[in-house]
């Protein structure tokens, strides 16, 4: 498979010192080979440049081992690439596979095709997902020291990282039903903070229309593509009924196949595009904005056992008991709430600068791209009518 | 409340049979459903190809008595014009058909009779009805000894022809439903768009959002509805056209019913011959004589029958050669029409 494009969604500076790409991957039965390939100045590594293979399970294995260290609490976490998902594609190849003996080879063929470039863009897709998640990792200034993302850089063998089992799966879910318990107490608090306050109500606020916004555009993405998928068998029907040589009957279907098959042809492409930039667009701020909340409850969190820490304090002191136990823990927990406040603002920052750089770097190349379209369209109407009076 | 709709009916001719050059009437739908029935009696059985009159639907015409005030009411008296129109195209380009009186009458006399038994020409009961004929026909097709392999041929692609385009009518109809679900969907997805915009505190990336949702709400809706209701009218000139495959079909079967009569005639000679040299036998003058009668009867009806086949054969024939050249252009000029 050729270089995959870049990703699109993540406005990036190219850092000679440590760049990171996928420069090749391999779909297999129920796995994807991803080649990762990394070009560094820095003394860390053996080599200037080298590659290892990853799967998908290493890639999560990294994302967690830094949402479980504490030294980067006071970061956003970039999102772990999601699951690649053949499986609807696959079901669609086999059923293809099944229908075979009901419809001509020609209408075979180009299902056939359609269904390939579907896997083949899904594949796409879920490379770039997985290289964006590298590059934001190399180009953030702390995460891009961590020894795990070297080992995972480096080590040319399997790092044995299996997918989680059940139990650790349960136990993933319940602790997510504890954060989130946990996060409505805790969003309760009012922070002194004036910025951090107005950015936690921004997010909030902005995680669920993102949520909203994505969900009706895979919604209006996959009608799209129905009709899409309708017009192109369409299509090969009306080819299939103008190309029986034996049917004076159906003589003028060739000039009707003409048009609807120019006419409508637009919209599939149309519907892969607007797939492609907004949909994704969407899905990745859904992802990110999830990560920068996640960020504020953990900031959230720190402050709570800071002003618990101090409760503690002053009771020990009223009592003259284990002061200085407390004034310790006090101290750790004012420290790592500062730590935390301090990064998390400029982490915060920076992650609105990314989005609208973003957002309009993908908006811009959407409306191109309609426009394109909507410039096709008309051309080919107009020549359609070019034939059409033509011929009467 | 006997509300009705009634559509204007006008001709410009210069055909000396009628009284004036231009004329125009007022029909209402069973007028026409009525119009077919006539011509179907007179003419299907010669082997005449009747143009199929326009279905009826229930459901589009209540909304139009009930004065429903949407565009779907509208929409619909719209087409029913359109089909009605190319309906009365068809009957008066038949060069036979145009000089029955029955369509001079149609389209020149003030006030037409009401036409009765009207009800069972539903699109559905169209259907059925020619199904009905050609389950029974095709029980006699085993015993036909086809002499003429064009009719054959011809019966196999009305046929295949038939079956292609329900298949093409039932993705059609599906592009029909994903069209408009997408209208629905791109409405939503705006309205959203624009939630995301006002949360957004960047000013100018809200701005930015707010118009991508108004932009995408006005155009993306009104193509989509276009393009639905222009998939509709597609979906409705094949199945325009399937009828008139059915009917074509129908011409076929009526030569098969010459066929058979002219068959169940000559069998019902035979019988009476052969009653004829029982009686001979059996030596009964006075009834020797009624039997002569009947076979002189009977071998009448043979030859006519014969005669009769070979008539409707020449018609059908005919008609199928006009069939093809006709359907090119008229199921062309719509969607060029459309287009433009």
């Amino acid at each position: 498979l050729a270089s995959p494009p870049r990703a699109v969604n993540v406005d990036l500076q190219t850092d000679a010192t440590l760049q990171v790409d996928i420069s090749d991957a391999l779909s297999e039965r129920d796995k994807v080979k991803f080649t990762v390939h990394t070009k560094s100045t820095l003394p860390n590594f053996k080599q200037n440049e080298f590659s290892v293979v990853r799967q998908h399970e290493e890639f999560i294995w990294l994302h967690d081992s830094f949402v479980e260290n504490e030294d980067y609490a006071g970061y956003i976490i970039p999102p772990a690439p999601p699951r690649p998902d053949f499986d609807a594609s696959r079901e669609k190849l086999q059923k293809l596979g099944e229908g075979e003996g009901s419809m001509t080879k020609e209408e075979f063929t180009k299902m056939k095709q359609e269904l390939e470039a579907e896997y083949l863009a899904i594949f796409k897709k879920t490379v770039a997902m997985h290289e964006v998640f590298l590059c934001r990792v190399a180009a953030h200034p702390v995460l891009r020291k961590d020894l795990n993302f070297h080992v995972f850089l480096e080590y040319n063998q399997d790092l044995s990282v299996r997918g989680k089992n059940k139990k650790e799966k349960l136990e993933d879910f319940f602790k997510n039903v504890v954060k989130s318990a946990d996060g409505v107490l805790v969003a309760g608090v009012k922070d002194v903070d004036d910025f951090f306050e107005h950015e936690k109500t921004f997010l909030l606020e902005y995680h669920n229309r993102v949520k909203d916004a994505s969900a009706k555009s895979d919604k209006m993405i996959r009608s799209h593509k129905s009709a899409a998928d309708d017009i192109n068998r369409i299509a090969s029907s009306l080819y299939t009924l103008g190309t029986q040589d034996s049917t004076d009957l159906c003589k003028y279907e060739s000039l009707l196949k003409l048009l609807t098959f120019l006419c409508f042809k637009i919209e599939a492409r149309v519907a892969a595009d607007e797939d492609l930039k907004l949909a994704d667009l969407l899905k990745y701020y859904l992802r990110e904005s999830q990560a920068a909340k996640d960020l504020l409850y953990r900031r959230s969190r720190a402050l709570v056992d800071y002003e618990n820490a101090n409760k503690a304090l002053d009771k020990a002191r009223a009592k003259n008991r284990d002061v200085l136990q407390a004034e310790t823990s006090q101290q750790l927990c004012c420290h790592k709430f500062e730590k935390i406040s301090e990064s998390a603002k400029q982490e915060l920052i920076d992650f609105k600068t990314r989005r609208v750089a973003a957002f309009r770097k993908n908006l811009v190349e959407l409306a191109e791209l309609e426009l394109k379209h909507a410039k096709g369209n008309l051309q080919l109407l107009q020549s359609c009518l070019g034939v059409l009076k033509g011929n009467t | 409340m006997n509300a009705y709709m009634a559509y204007k009916v006008s001709t410009q001719t210069t055909l000396a049979m009628f009284r004036n050059k231009t004329f125009t009437v007022r029909r209402r739908f069973s007028d026409f459903l009525g119009l077919y029935e006539k011509l179907s009696e007179k003419h299907g059985p010669n082997g005449f190809i009747v143009p199929p009159p326009p279905e009826k639907s229930i459901l589009g015409m209540t909304k139009v008595k009930v004065g429903k005030d949407d565009s779907s009411a509208a929409d619909f008296v719209e087409r029913r014009r359109g089909a009605l129109e190319r309906y009365l195209q068809r009957v008066v380009n038949h060069p036979s058909l145009l000089q029955d009186p029955d369509v001079r009458e149609f389209l020149e006399r003030e006030e037409l009779p009401r036409a009765v038994s009207t009800q069972a020409l539903s699109g559905a009961g169209f259907l059925k009805m020619i199904n009905k004929a050609t389950d029974a026909v095709s029980k006699m097709t085993i015993k036909m000894n086809e002499s003429d392999v064009w009719f054959e041929e011809k019966l196999q692609e009305v046929e295949s022809a038939d079956q292609h385009f329900r298949k093409l009518h039932t993705l059609v109809e599906s592009l029909v439903i994903h069209r408009k679900e997408l209208s629905l969907n791109t409405a939503s997805f705006a309205k959203s768009a624009a939630m995301l915009g006002s949360a957004e505190d960047n000013t100018a990336l809200s701005r930015a959002l707010s118009q991508l949702a108004e932009v995408e709400d006005k155009m993306e809706q009104l193509h989509q509805d276009q393009a639905a209701n222009d998939t509709f009218s597609f979906a409705e000139l094949i199945a325009d056209f399937i009828r008139l495959l059915g009917a074509v079909r129908g011409s076929f079967d009526q030569r098969m019913k010459a066929w058979q009569r002219w068959q169940d005639a000559q069998a019902m000679l035979q019988k009476k011959r052969e009653t004829e040299a029982k009686l001979l036998w059996a030596n009964k003058p006075d009834k020797l004589q009624l039997a002569k009668e009947e076979i002189a009867e009977w071998e009448a009806k043979v030859t006519q029958y014969e005669r009769d086949f070979e008539r409707v054969s020449a018609t059908v024939r005919k008609e199928v050669i006009r069939f093809e050249l006709i359907k090119y252009w008229e199921a062309f000029l719509p969607e060029a029409k459309a287009i433009a």
